[in-house]
């Protein structure tokens, strides 16, 4: 994260897109958008177009890889080739492995994986178009696939990021801020805040401003959990039963 | 000590159901504290003032002791069948369950009953739980099938395919004059002259599983339909 650069990303007390220091870019969910996988939601964030799909359970192969009492979570993040603004050389890299095992760390806690002994849980993330945010907007999107797929979950995930600039907290990092702000902070959480499931940090945030942090996340993901909510509950209607 | 929701209503992963100690948490739900909550993106249902459960609305079958299913031989070794059960666990018919009568390895093989590709209807005996799954052939209903057609549905559709004891199933059997067998992990069995009709039939079941009133529909639908072939 380059710092010490002078670029003023706070002008008029509104941040460069126009938003107010606490606010996301506008967000579009929407479920079930591949008819071949069990399971899919695609997430847009502003310019962040995420798709997650997910597959299973199936049979674990190879299968010295299977878990005699559980399932196995097996998260693949890819960014596009036309992803970002620089071509991205395509297939896994260093950086997309850590996220993909990031990712399947933080999904791990909601799934009664104990119920799928011995299976295999396949969870694809495709960054389409990349504007900062992309591991949490994936984890979101990944967590709506795996409740269209079926799947038994403690709860959903919702996650987003708290940056800061100019010593101000903000909530959604995009574009400059994620280049040259002073932090990138993000977190996920169950249920729109009753545990954390992923918090990480780039950058540098003191004690005091950690709880606010915090606490704009916990802002952030209820925006997103309600969103979830309102989706699943829109795309699947179940008729009048008298 | 009260219902969060409704009875019948949509619900979503986490979501609390009821409140207090008085019901108990059945399938698809679990318990934490006090509450009783959703693991699927289901139905919720109260049963008898006893029970909550939730109907998910996806997912793959899973085999459950006492179930009749729909298989394919997808291996034959020394002394087992190997069956596909549209499942991610694979089932497990032993010789000794495969058939009543004695067989003398020496003198017949194992494809002689069943060979790869062969489709039978199959109890399941027993699911350990590693979730290896024993079948058995020693049944009333249990059987190869031979000739007919196959078509698959998502098995939690199944009971609605059915119906309340049989109903359902029962007036696409007569309307159409096809024999089907409905396996509880999502395959039909049909044969008969007129199965084209019957698979549009049980496809828009499916389609409206979440209707009330369907098999009322379905009846005038399918009368409606042979008028139109006659």
């Amino acid at each position: 994260m380059a710092k010490g650069l002078d670029i003023k990303l706070i002008k008029n007390g509104k941040r460069l897109d126009g938003r107010d220091m606490e606010e996301m870019r506008p967000l579009k969910m929407e479920l079930g958008v591949l008819d071949r996988a069990d399971g899919s939601a695609a997430i847009e964030l502003g310019e962040t177009k995420v798709i997650a799909a997910v597959y299973g359970p199936t049979k674990l192969h190879p299968q010295h890889r299977q878990q005699p009492k559980k399932a196995v979570l097996s998260v693949r993040y890819q960014m596009l080739p036309f992803s970002t603004t620089d071509r991205c050389r395509p297939g896994p890299n260093r950086r997309s492995i850590e996220i993909g095992l990031v990712i399947k760390k933080a999904l791990e806690p909601i799934i009664f994986l104990e119920e799928f002994p011995r299976a295999d849980i396949q969870i694809e993330i495709e960054v389409i178009q990349a504007n900062a945010s992309t591991r949490v907007t994936g984890l979101t999107a990944a967590s709506l696939a795996l409740a269209d797929a079926g799947i038994p979950m403690k709860g959903l995930i919702s996650a987003c990021a708290v940056g800061k600039i100019q010593d101000k907290l903000i909530l959604d990092v995009a574009g400059a801020e994620d280049s040259y702000g002073g932090a990138d902070f993000p977190i996920a959480m169950i249920n729109g805040g009753d545990e954390i499931t992923l918090l990480q940090l780039d950058g540098d945030l003191n004690q005091k401003e950690m709880k606010p942090a915090l606490d704009l996340a916990q802002k952030g993901c209820k925006i997103l959990f309600d969103q979830q909510k309102n989706v699943l509950k829109n795309t699947y209607k179940v008729g009048d039963q008298k | 000590m009260s219902e969060l929701v409704k009875d019948k209503s949509l619900v979503i992963p986490g979501e609390a159901l009821f409140e207090g100690m008085d019901y108990l948490p059945g399938p698809g739900t679990y318990r934490n504290d006090k509450k009783i909550v959703s693991k699927y993106l289901g139905v919720a249902e109260f049963k008898n003032n006893r029970l909550v459960r939730v109907i998910p609305l996806k997912g793959k079958y899973i085999p459950r002791e006492n179930d009749f299913v729909i298989g394919y031989i997808s291996r034959v070794s020394h002394a087992i069948w190997q069956v596909d059960l549209n499942s991610p666990y694979e089932g497990i018919l032993p010789l000794s369950e495969g058939t009543e009568e004695f067989i003398d390895l020496n003198e017949k093989s194992l494809e002689d009953f069943y060979d790869i590709d062969d489709t039978i209807v199959v109890k399941i005996k027993k699911v350990t739980q590693t979730k290896d799954v024993q079948l058995t052939m020693k049944d009333r209903r249990a059987k190869k099938l031979i000739g007919g057609r196959i078509i698959e549905i998502s098995h939690t559709k199944v009971p609605r395919l059915i119906g309340k004891s049989g109903t359902m199933v029962g007036t696409i059997k007569d309307k159409t004059g096809c024999v089907i067998i409905v396996g509880q992990n999502g395959r039909v069995w049909l044969k008969g002259n007129n199965e084209e009709l019957a698979v549009r039939a049980i496809k828009k079941v499916e389609a409206e599983a979440h209707t009330s009133g369907l098999t009322d529909k379905i009846t005038h639908w399918l009368d409606e339909e042979s008028k139109k072939v006659k």
